[in-house]
């Protein structure tokens, strides 16, 4: 079994990846040259005059595999939990898991018949 | 913790922290040599013998380039971004069971940073948070091939992590357990998951790649259509990092399929060595692994044209999802018939009978009557 000091040099770990992180962006920050101009400065668009800004809506499909994934990755963590315990909850957790897999199942054929994955149309 | 166990682990983290970088380093010129050999020519060779200080030059120029911010991006997010790439990009090597453990200095030496119970979880967890970070610096940089490219990357690698996910909960219901470090353990010898669990290192290993945003799944930055993706507008080290953490994923994610599935540190016949030899040994069988897995996936960046986006999602949704699910769900009942639930009375249910069978006369009278008054 971990306990909390377990997560000790995890703590280690990140302070050693951001200093590292935070001091390269710094040093290449102080070290190349900056020559500022207009045309320079404005953003990339196959050289040609960049019309408008670009924070505007996308496509509606993106937002929708996003939620299916918020959905079934929520599916998919609680099999974590049950897949760790497995072995000790025997025949019964089977048949449980089961269900829950036909649940699951259920709820995919329905996004599929209901075309939220279709990409071509 | 005791404060010699401290500075062990300190110098740990930072010796694997720099072998992470180097390697990340190396990665650019072996991509180049096997890109290269693919493809019948000589690659780099300038620099140095064999050109192999290129991605020191490489590096070095990189610092010494323009930091360029453009004028209407957002400032703090446009550096925040390439920043969580290589934050969370570094973060995952703390999990991972090296070697065997090593004697020095009079100490048993644990060739892992942090054996914590979750060890898959937390890889997980850091890999998702790895997108924020394409998808930051891509939204920052208020460049329209950015956003498409920043918008693709994340929802590529969300689809990716749910079969990704399935396949793992295949190795865990064997295992019984979330640690690393216990998976790799059971692996002993010869005993390698690939060959219990094919179909889940299929997809595994496709989604591993789908992951790191390598061809042929790499949508994000495809030059044809995008430019460069999501760092279109960066330069120096900004866009280094983005380049760098790709790199560390690629190391990182062939660091856990070895693990996960092809035994880790553990060789046939490592039962003949012992203590530092064996950990030696065990460490140079894991990065030999390592590396033909980097190699693979190389192999395949040059050997496979892009996906369309349909097809990548079609893949991911309709074709992984569906594989990884029949396979747990086969595991799970191979499992169940192997431990005899189908067949024999359960453990569960004999211990009922036995505490049925303990109890004192009238108690269980008592409780059948109870049952029939129930019933009734």
């Amino acid at each position: 079994m971990s306990s909390a000091q377990d997560y000790l040099p995890l703590v280690i770990q990140g302070v050693v990846a951001l200093g590292f992180v935070v001091s390269v962006l710094i040093v290449t920050h102080l070290l190349g040259p900056r020559v500022h101009s207009k045309k320079k400065d404005s953003n990339f668009e196959c050289g040609i005059e960049s019309e408008g800004n670009a924070r505007f809506p996308v496509s509606v499909r993106y937002f929708l595999t996003a939620i299916l994934f918020v959905l079934f990755d929520v599916e998919v963590i609680f099999f974590y939990p049950y897949a760790v315990n497995f072995k000790a909850l025997e025949l019964e957790g089977l048949l449980a898991v089961i269900l829950f897999v036909a649940f699951f199942l259920i709820g995919f054929l329905y996004v599929l018949k209901k075309g939220a994955l279709e990409w071509e149309k | 913790m005791d404060t010699g166990l401290l500075i062990e682990k300190t110098i740990l983290v930072v010796v694997i922290f720099a072998i992470t970088l180097f390697i990340a380093t190396y990665q650019t010129y072996m991509e180049r040599k096997v890109a290269a050999w693919l493809q019948d020519r000589v690659g780099p060779d300038r620099a140095g013998p064999f050109g192999i200080l290129q991605p020191i030059a490489d590096a070095g120029k990189m610092f010494f380039k323009e930091d360029f911010i453009p004028a209407n991006a957002d400032k703090w997010l446009f550096i925040m971004g390439p920043g969580i790439a290589m934050f969370t990009a570094s973060m995952t090597g703390a999990v991972i069971p090296w070697g065997p453990p090593l004697e020095m200095f009079g100490r048993t030496v644990v060739l892992q940073v942090a054996d914590i119970n979750i060890g898959i979880l937390f890889i997980m967890g850091f890999a998702s948070i790895g997108v924020y970070g394409i998808m930051i610096g891509g939204w920052a940089s208020n460049n329209k091939f950015s956003l498409f490219a920043a918008i693709r990357a994340s929802s590529q690698m969300i689809s990716y992590e749910l079969a990704m996910g399935i396949s793992i909960i295949t190795l865990v219901l064997m295992s019984g357990s979330l640690s690393l470090g216990e998976i790799v353990q059971q692996q002993h010898g010869m005993n390698w998951n690939i060959l219990y669990q094919p179909v889940a290192f299929i997809v595994f290993f496709i989604c591993s790649i789908a992951e790191c945003n390598r061809a042929p799944f790499d949508l994000a930055e495809c030059e044809s259509e995008l430019i460069g993706g999501y760092h279109t507008e960066y330069g120096s080290m900004k866009l280094g990092f983005f380049l760098f953490a790709e790199y560390v994923n690629l190391f990182i994610s062939s660091a856990v399929i070895s693990a996960l599935f092809f035994g880790g540190y553990n060789f046939p016949g490592m039962d003949h060595f012992s203590g530092n030899a064996l950990a030696i040994l065990g460490t140079a069988a894991f990065f030999a692994k390592i590396i033909f897995f980097i190699f693979v996936i190389m192999w395949i960046r040059w050997t496979l044209p892009r996906f369309r986006y349909d097809q990548l999602m079609h893949l991911g949704w309709k074709k992984l999802i569906p594989i990884a699910m029949i396979n747990l769900l086969i595991t799970a009942v191979v499992i169940g018939f192997n431990s005899g639930w189908f067949t024999k009375k359960s453990a569960k249910v004999k211990q009922t009978e036995k505490s049925v069978a303990m109890m004192p006369k009238a108690k269980v009278d008592a409780q059948a009557n109870y049952k029939i008054n129930f019933n009734n």
